[in-house]
């Protein structure tokens, strides 16, 4: 059905969108639990500076990516330095627009499963012996993770739709970071490759409608918890 | 058994709360203590606050020769042994029966504890419940089940909140007899939340008036 190149390509793409969204579930988890529970200042434009990759033109998040990672960019020259790293022109670039661009939806999943916790049950891990950190392992924890499994799939199939600062930020290098969108319109620049555009565009269809799906009925059952249990 | 010596609880907290001042000054001891008053009276926080959930203040809390609250010490409510059973059971809906039972057992020191996990469902007869969810008991059952969560984290004491609030009058006889099996049979201290004359003329030992 997809010849050894294409195959290729929805490997790379896979490894890209895995990447991106297991690097960055820590920190989504983090400022989606900081921005559910605490109020801080500065907490409207933390919010702000989270969603913004999704109103952003992908051009412009490729673009300051390019700034601030390129070889003259400040995180670019101290990756380069310290850890002798380079992401530009890399998959692990490609990784990191995807993560940038999944970024506000992953947040956006488990934020609105950590505030659907009823937190009273919370008070009452602690007053049956359970420190902190032990209620949020045992009882939030458990209780949010509808909503991670759905950031994980969202942000995955956000990951591996990714063009605009993709290209932008890391190009359009055949196995390095042609990733399946990529590839689609490569494939439209070259006459008679309307097949394998075809196919991959169906290929993207499938995945990413898969995902939207599973992640839907996951954030259906958080939803569901909490009207079964009050609040 | 969970006390043999009878346990001196001294409360005198005081809270300010959305513009008004919520404060309580009793001593109880032994047997069921019903903080009896009008609903709003703030009956729900003073247990709060005994149970480290709420930070009264000014004020202490005192159990025997422990201080939980006053005098520069406030314990986690993870240090108190404080048992308590909430209005709405509280149970935990990702944990079965069993696992919402032995929840703070396990955590308990095992030098606390005073009840096993067979002889907290003989008492409270919930045996056929242990492999059940939570969202599949009765308010009753769940009752049940939230007492006895409370019981095997091994308590000093007992924090009631209307537990027979959300049950039908044929269920309310029912617990109301496990109070008082844990009362007359367990010796636990238990401070009690209430707004109802008839629960409270039958359970208390003693009555603070709270509010008006």
């Amino acid at each position: 059905m997809l010849s050894p190149q294409e195959w290729s390509i929805v490997a790379l793409s896979l490894k890209v969108g895995g990447a991106a969204v297991l690097a960055t579930l820590p920190l989504a988890f983090a400022l989606a639990w900081a921005l559910a529970r605490y109020r801080f200042p500065g907490r409207v434009l933390l919010d702000g500076l989270v969603h913004l990759p999704l109103v952003l033109p992908p051009v412009v998040t490729g673009w300051l990516l390019l700034l601030a990672f390129g070889p003259a960019g400040p995180l670019g020259r101290w990756l380069a330095d310290a850890f002798g790293v380079t992401l530009m022109f890399r998959w692990t670039g490609a990784a990191l627009a995807a993560a940038i661009m999944a970024l506000p939806l992953m947040v956006r999943a488990m934020r609105l499963s950590i505030e659907g916790i009823d937190r009273r049950l919370e008070g009452a891990a602690r007053t049956l012996g359970a420190g902190r950190w032990h209620a949020f392992r045992t009882v939030s924890l458990p209780l949010a993770l509808p909503g991670v499994l759905a950031a994980l799939v969202l942000g995955f199939a956000r990951s591996i739709g990714e063009f605009g600062a993709t290209i932008t930020f890391v190009s359009n290098i055949p196995g390095e970071t042609r990733t399946l969108p990529l590839a689609i319109y490569s494939a439209l620049q070259v006459p008679g490759a309307e097949a394998m555009a075809t196919r991959l565009a169906l290929l993207s269809v499938a995945l990413s409608l898969a995902a939207l799906i599973l992640s839907e009925a996951l954030v259906r059952r958080t939803h569901g918890e909490r009207a079964r249990h009050g609040d | 058994m969970a006390n043999g010596r009878a346990m001196a609880i001294e409360i005198d907290v005081e809270k300010r709360l959305g513009g008004r001042v919520i404060a309580a000054r009793f001593a109880a001891g032994p047997g069921l203590t019903a903080l009896f008053g009008p609903s709003g009276a703030g009956k729900t926080s003073i247990l709060n606050m005994v149970a480290g959930l709420l930070r009264p203040d000014r004020g202490h809390i005192r159990i025997g020769d422990r201080t939980l609250f006053g005098e520069g010490v406030d314990l986690p409510p993870e240090a108190r042994r404080i048992g308590y059973v909430f209005q709405d059971g509280r149970l935990f809906p990702h944990r079965r029966v069993r696992a919402n039972l032995t929840y703070g057992h396990a955590l308990a020191d095992p030098g606390d504890r005073w009840m096993s996990l067979d002889e907290a469902t003989a008492f409270l007869g919930i045996g056929p419940l242990l492999d059940r969810w939570p969202r599949s008991l009765s308010g009753g059952e769940a009752q049940r089940v939230a007492i006895g969560r409370a019981l095997l984290a091994g308590p000093e004491i007992l924090l009631m909140d209307e537990p027979l609030s959300s049950l039908d009058a044929a269920r309310r006889g029912d617990i109301m007899t496990v109070i008082e099996r844990i009362r007359d049979e367990l010796k636990l201290p238990i401070l009690y939340v209430s707004h109802d004359r008839t629960e409270v003329d039958r359970l208390a030992t003693a009555v603070v008036p709270i509010g008006e």
